[in-house]
């Protein structure tokens, strides 16, 4: 069957902006959690956040497109960009409906929404940009990486809170194999506006800790909940033949992908993600053995942190394989996370080595993983397991294997 | 604010909806389409909001349909304020 590959990166996370800022700060174990800066948390019982520091829009997105888009469609036209630039594609180089589009997103663009409705309350719906019509939504970012770039093919928007991010992988990678020479996937999100926090509040998962380097600390004894965030990563997956055609730079091959959905909660083996791992792996035509590293969910919860850690040692055996959580210091990026974990993993492949869980010094041993922390470990890595889950029961899981070459072969123009 | 001139137009529609890459809405618009601007129906749409709201003229959206350079605009608002 064809097979999919990765050509281009581009990120936007609190840890950096652009692919090479990011990927050093996270083997250094740097982290960018602190107080929210973007409004004043002090009514909030949460008071810390993952945010994108620095991000001048003008520098990123065209005038026509600043009044029209929410943050977290600027931030991900920023990625999109620097993804496509990096994978050396453009419009022209494939087919009139020859590139898709297949982006998650959790929230929609909440900071835009929520001026509008500050503005139809206080000053009257005269008040209203035109734009809000489709800048809240989640679809948006889809519709405007296409628009920009004008790619014409197959579009989808992918809600399934952080899961959703893998999953649109998955999307991309079935309409590769359905003949689309390439697609532009990912995610990006933000909430990080008072809206999108009470929102998120709602959950009752956010940590309330205010000390940054103890407010998300998953797979330990004082795991207390997640640090909310913002970011993600924009990937070019290409068809493999194609992708060679063009000369292009291969960081990796999506191998294999799996998404499930739990069980009712109160069946005593409902372990939804560990069902995804497992069918991954298949999928991939691999054994657990096969897998070098397992980039974890990490919910920062006991119970979820449980579940996670109990399927990894299923499958892997007691501390089988390495684990490691870097989203420890970004925070949680919901529907960016995905594609920001497989964007690590990739680089991790690449680099060989795997980036560590910041701020936990050592894991709770009852949950018997050999998770990366302190520094970075270097490792001969070929094949990496990415886990994801989103809030309502999504589990997804991916097999990315690094090319058969070894490394990535650099385009020589 | 008894009528709209062109450069208050062009400050409107540089704040409503931004500026094309590739126009230079400082030179001589008054007769270049709004769709030739790179100002599509949303970006009128709101662009009329604005007006709406700092001169008092109400477009219909039927009107925004008619109108199509920047000088076809600038006569309905201001015999529309002329009228008042």
């Amino acid at each position: 069957m064809t097979s999919a590959v990765v050509t281009g990166i581009g990120v936007v996370a609190p840890t950096g902006i652009g692919t090479q800022a990011y990927w050093r700060a996270t083997t250094a174990g740097e982290s960018a959690i602190g107080p929210i800066t973007r409004f004043d948390p002090a009514p909030y019982p949460v008071r810390l956040a993952g945010e994108v520091r620095g991000f001048v829009p003008e520098d990123h997105v065209p005038s026509r497109l600043l009044p029209q888009t929410d943050h977290s469609t600027r931030l991900s036209l920023a990625a999109a960009a620097e993804a496509l630039a990096d994978s050396g594609l453009t419009a022209a180089e494939a087919p009139d409906l020859g590139i898709g589009i297949a982006t998650a997103s959790s929230m929609g663009g909440f900071d835009f929404g929520q001026r509008e409705l500050q503005h139809l309350w206080e000053l009257g719906g005269q008040h209203v940009s035109a734009y809000q019509s489709f800048a809240w939504f989640y679809a948006v970012n889809t519709g405007q990486i296409s628009i920009r770039h004008g790619l014409r093919g197959p579009g989808a928007t992918i809600v399934s809170d952080q899961a959703g991010g893998l999953d649109a992988l998955g999307v991309a990678r079935r309409q590769v194999r359905k003949g689309t020479p390439a697609v532009v996937t990912g995610g990006v999100d933000s909430a990080l506006c008072p809206l999108g926090l009470a929102g998120q509040l709602s959950t009752g998962d956010l940590s309330e800790s205010g000390h940054p380097d103890a407010a998300y600390l998953p797979f330990t004894r004082a795991a207390g909940g997640h640090v909310p965030a913002e970011g993600g990563a924009i990937l070019v997956v290409e068809d493999a033949e194609f992708a060679r055609d063009r000369g292009a730079r291969v960081f990796g091959e999506i191998a294999g992908y799996a998404a499930t959905f739990d069980p009712d909660p109160r069946a005593e083996d409902a372990n939804g993600l560990l069902r995804a791992a497992e069918a991954a792996i298949a999928d991939a035509g691999l054994e657990p053995v096969d897998v070098d590293v397992v980039f974890a969910d990490a919910a920062g919860r006991p119970g979820a942190d449980r579940r996670e850690a109990a399927a990894i040692a299923t499958l892997f055996g007691v501390g089988g394989v390495p684990v490691t959580a870097p989203k420890t210091g970004t925070g949680r990026l919901y529907a960016g996370a995905g594609g920001l974990d497989t964007a690590t993993a990739l680089l991790s492949l690449h680099d060989q080595t795997i980036p560590p869980t910041v701020h936990v010094r050592a894991p709770d041993p009852a949950h018997q993983i050999d998770l990366v922390v302190g520094r970075a470990r270097p490792a001969e890595l070929s094949t990496a397991l990415v886990l994801a889950r989103g809030r309502g029961g999504f589990n997804a899981a991916l097999i990315l294997r690094a090319p058969l070459s070894g490394s990535p072969k650099h385009n020589e123009e | 604010m008894s009528t709209l001139s062109i450069d208050g137009l062009k400050e409107i529609l540089r704040s409503a909806a931004g500026e094309d890459d590739g126009v230079d809405l400082d030179g001589d618009i008054l007769d270049v389409a709004f769709a030739e601007l790179g100002y599509d129906s949303l970006a009128l749409l709101e662009t009329a909001a604005r007006i709406a709201r700092e001169y008092g003229v109400t477009l219909s959206d039927d009107d925004i349909d008619e109108i199509e350079t920047p000088r076809a605009l600038l006569d309905r608002v201001n015999t529309a304020l002329a009228r008042a």
